[in-house]
């Protein structure tokens, strides 16, 4: 079987790869380059666990090509940190108790990204929704909401100052 | 509130603080290693090969071109399995039989429902190991199937086993059938009771099953040398019955196996079995290569039990100012496909919170053509307490007496008889009730189309073996290590307890789940045991490194060891000798531990008693759309006794949890079967589970009865939650519709009919 090589940004770095043409972007960032915390729920698109960014726009990366990463730029949980400086909304997931089991966490963390960029302000509904998207079995959602909500004020208190 | 735990005479410093865990920043950052996440040099993927039939024979399979393929290094089928004896063991509640066991593992003589595994390949990719899969060849005589639970009780029903006779029955029936057991538990005279009732109240009912719903996969990494010892790396509930279920089924020592256990991403009862564990294992025994395994989620609905479905009929008898003086249940229960479902908790469970001086439980479990059914969150507990719930509801509205003073009146209290014998021991149950019924959402006006639903509900919580190790590192930092599974914050809750302890800062201690070598026997994180039974064993670990610390400073003081005392992280002396003696400090002490004895270390186990139970009362408002049928959950409080909240963050999630996982079986999932006996929705866009916009904010009461018989008080907080929550949604939506609801899922095809009078 012939393979295809790609040439990607992941998380701000240049990456190549090779994966033949039926591999997900999923497989590839797990069983490709190695990169785990993006977790694989459902491999339907119903769950959320494997989402990332392409271009800044949310998917499920068990729904993407490999092949499809050519030329864009992939953002996975692990960039999420600025080196040893958590993102405001991994320290108030933390503070505010919005994980239990932790794996559909960094999925959500993605998403949750992608919204407080387009609506630094949103409303309790306006999360519930936008986050409608990804499954949490273990928490009823409360305190991944009081997480968000509570990334989002401190974010906009930061970019007044 | 009395409180009568040990550590009540000083404040507590740790305990009820709400720190962040331990095991959180890798679960942030994408870090921590679930089960899918391990791998090894050299490893191959396993596939497991399943059956498309409900229901049929194996006459053989041949895996002679699978294993011509290049890149396949092994194929396996149950012939790799050592044949088990016939025989139940264990406590009867959960008795197992390992000669069914082994067949849920991998199919014999028979497939017994769509996805059952009849034979696996380990190949050098995914790919190859797909395609392996569809090189091998299996004849199959298809066979009658059956589905539904009382179709499977029918005389003609087609047989599963056909030499199951019904155990529990005297004399043993004469034929063999699906039922493979009948439970009866009564006290009092129950005929005599609804004799002297002036009003009797009776209904039926039907859940469907639903699945754990965890969002891992189950998945695992397996590796076996050649000398006989393996290692496996899996996500589960407990490594050390994972480790002695598959050396079982494997027929090898458990002492060449040593089982890590990973970052586990949901169980909820799911992932207390083994299911992908033994099959890794042999394949790699049987390549030489380590094998990884990681389900689909279809597997996983087809193949990895859900909880069980039910029919039940439920009748208790009234007194006019609403004492309850009989009950009795029915209650038949979908096993799958070998015996085993949790029919006799729920017989157990049925009536607990109440008074009842007359009580009779029946209970069927009952084989089909389904996946085995496993444990779900207070396995049993919350199907027969919908049905009970929904009885007293209606009882409630029959002499129109508030539903939750109802419940108040006829609650259980010490000394009330439970139906199994022993009788109820501890507090709590009216206390959380109460709680409730102050909760202002009770009196809130509700408006057109909406109802409000209350119900209550009792598990027993568990206790039992756990290991725990404290080591008192050389500057005064604290390792502690436990053989229980953190499926939710239990390092941080075990940690909390022991800075609380030691006297140390929370931010001192760093607990780590040990792997199967590296400590002493653990059972399962199931039965809300953790926190209550292997904090015992912490307790106990750090009490004993504080003997050892106190005796260290009486050799450092030259003074008698029982005039040393342990007080705010402090060794003290209290005796009368003259001299310095300024308080010496963990870290004092341990940095001296060279000169003083060696290592400080303790290791305690426990087969932990004194377990007080769950309880919790629950409200839910609802609104129905009379156009569709569809509900709206406006708002759900949950109050539930647990006893003390260690992290009452951790704890509260717990009942937000239970509460949605509740609400989703109340109103949207199911298990639906085509005509062939195929599951159509093994899928979670098929399957719903809630999701952040189904859900209201759900409100916790945490109400703190403390458990005399724990240091910290604890109750074990998992469960308890779940088991009023079908009944509390559908004591909404029946009064919101006028029409009493008596079958889960409440789907919106449902509640139509029920509105149109049944069309």
């Amino acid at each position: 079987m012939t393979k295809h090589h790609v040439t990607t940004t992941v998380n701000g770095d240049a990456v190549e790869f090779l994966c033949e043409a039926h591999e997900t972007l999923l497989e590839v960032l797990r069983d490709g380059l190695g990169l785990t915390g993006t977790k694989e729920g459902c491999g339907t698109g119903d769950c959320g666990a494997c989402s990332v960014t392409i271009d800044g726009r949310v998917v499920c990366s068990c729904l993407v090509l490999g092949v499809e990463a050519e030329g864009k730029a992939i953002q996975t949980i692990e960039g999420m940190a600025a080196g040893t400086r958590l993102h405001p909304l991994q320290r108030k997931f933390l503070e505010h108790a919005g994980l239990q089991c932790g794996i559909c966490t960094p999925g959500i963390l993605v998403a949750a990204r992608s919204l407080l960029e387009r609506n630094p302000d949103p409303t309790e509904e306006e999360v519930r929704y936008w986050l409608a998207g990804n499954l949490c079995r273990c928490t009823g959602y409360n305190k991944i909401i009081d997480a968000v909500l509570d990334a989002a004020r401190e974010m906009r208190g930061a970019d007044h100052a | 509130m009395p409180d009568t735990m040990t550590f009540t005479k000083k404040e507590l410093r740790v305990v009820g603080t709400r720190p962040v865990r331990p095991d959180g920043v890798p679960k942030v950052t994408g870090l921590a290693r679930f089960g899918a996440d391990y791998s090894l040099p050299g490893m191959l993927w396993g596939r497991i090969l399943r059956s498309p039939h409900a229901h049929a024979r194996i006459r053989s399979i041949d895996t002679s071109k699978a294993q011509a393929l290049r890149g396949v290094k092994a194929v396996m089928t149950s012939a790799d399995l050592p044949e088990q004896k016939f025989e139940y063991v264990g406590p009867e509640r959960v008795a197992v039989n390992f000669w069914h066991m082994t067949r849920s593992v991998m199919a014999r003589e028979k497939v017994l429902f769509e996805g059952h595994p009849v034979a696996a390949v380990a190949a050098t990719s995914k790919t190859i190991a797909e395609e392996a899969l569809g090189l091998i060849e299996v004849d199959y005589e298809v066979l009658p199937h059956v589905i539904d639970v009382e179709d499977a009780m029918k005389p003609d029903a087609p047989l599963l086993f056909e030499d199951m006779i019904t155990r529990g029955i005297e004399p043993a029936p004469d034929r063999p059938s699906n039922i493979s057991k009948r439970i009866e538990l009564k006290i009092g005279d129950v005929e005599a009771g609804f004799a002297a009732a002036d009003e009797i109240v009776e209904s039926s009912f039907k859940t469907a099953p639903v699945h754990q719903g965890y969002i891992e996969p189950q998945a695992c990494l397996a590796r076996f040398d050649t000398d006989g010892q393996a290692e496996l790396w899996a996500s589960s509930q407990g490594h050390f019955v994972i480790r002695a279920l598959s050396a079982r089924l494997l027929g090898m020592d458990i002492g060449n196996l040593r089982v890590y256990p990973a970052e586990i991403g949901g169980g909820f009862g799911g992932k207390n079995v083994p299911y992908v564990e033994p099959v890794a294992l042999v394949l790699a025994r049987k390549s030489g290569h380590p094998v990884k395994i990681v389900l689909s989620r279809e597997e996983v609905f087809k193949g990895c039990g859900p909880a069980a479905g039910s029919i039940m009929t439920v009748k208790i008898g009234i007194k006019k100012d609403g004492r309850i003086v009989a009950a009795a249940g029915v209650f038949k229960f979908q096993a799958g496909a070998v015996p085993g479902s949790p029919v006799m908790n729920a017989c157990m469970c049925a009536f607990s919170p109440y008074d009842i001086p007359n009580v009779r439980s029946v209970g069927y479990d009952v084989v089909s053509n389904r996946p085995k059914t496993a444990a779900y969150r207070a396995p049993g507990s919350p199907i027969s307490a919908y049905a009970v719930e929904s009885v007293i509801d209606m009882a409630a509205a029959r002499i129109s007496m508030d539903p939750l003073q109802f419940r108040l009146k006829n609650v259980a209290k010490p000394g009330t008889p439970t139906v199994w014998g022993p009788k109820h021991a501890h507090e709590g149950f009216a206390e959380t009730i109460r709680a409730l019924m102050q909760h202002p959402a009770y009196t809130t006006p509700l408006n057109k189309n909406q109802g409000r639903g209350v119900a209550a509900g009792y598990w027993f919580n568990n206790g039992g073996e756990s290991s725990a190790a404290v080591h008192i590192n050389e500057d005064g930092t604290v390792l502690v290590a436990t053989g229980s599974s953190d499926l939710s914050g239990t390092r941080a809750s075990l940690a909390m307890m022991a800075a609380e302890t030691l006297g140390v800062e929370f931010d001192k201690v760093r607990p780590t789940v040990a792997d199967t070598a590296s400590i002493g026997y653990g059972h399962l994180s199931a039965g809300s045991r953790t926190t209550f039974a292997t904090g015992i064993a912490v307790v106990e670990a750090c009490k004993k490194v504080i003997g050892n610390l106190c005796a260290r400073a009486a050799m450092i003081w030259d003074v008698n060891a029982e005039d040393v005392v342990w007080d705010g992280g402090c060794a003290r002396y209290t005796g009368k000798k003259s001299g310095e003696f300024e308080p010496l400090s963990l870290k004092a002490i341990a940095v001296k531990k060279s000169v003083t004895g060696g290592p400080i270390v303790a290791e305690v186990s426990v087969n932990a008693g004194g377990v007080a139970p769950g309880f919790a009362a629950e409200l839910c408002d609802v609104e129905v759309d009379p156009e569709t049928g569809a509900v709206k959950v406006l708002r759900f409080v949950t109050a539930q006794d647990v006893g003390r909240a260690i992290h009452p963050s951790y704890v509260e999630g717990q009942l937000q949890g239970g509460a949605a996982q509740g609400i989703g079986w109340a109103l949207n999932e199911e298990y639906i079967y085509d005509e062939a006996g195929r599951l159509t929705n093994a899928g979670f866009l098929d399957y719903r589970v809630p999701v952040a916009s189904d859900l209201p904010r759900i409100e916790t009461v945490l109400v703190e009865v403390p458990n005399p018989n724990h240091p910290f008080g604890v109750k074990g907080v998992g469960e308890a939650n779940i088991v009023p929550s079908l009944a509390a949604v559908a004591n909404a939506v029946s009064r919101a519709i006028g029409q009493r609801m008596t079958e889960l899922p409440m789907s919106p095809p449902k509640i139509l009919k029920a509105m149109n009078g049944g069309r």
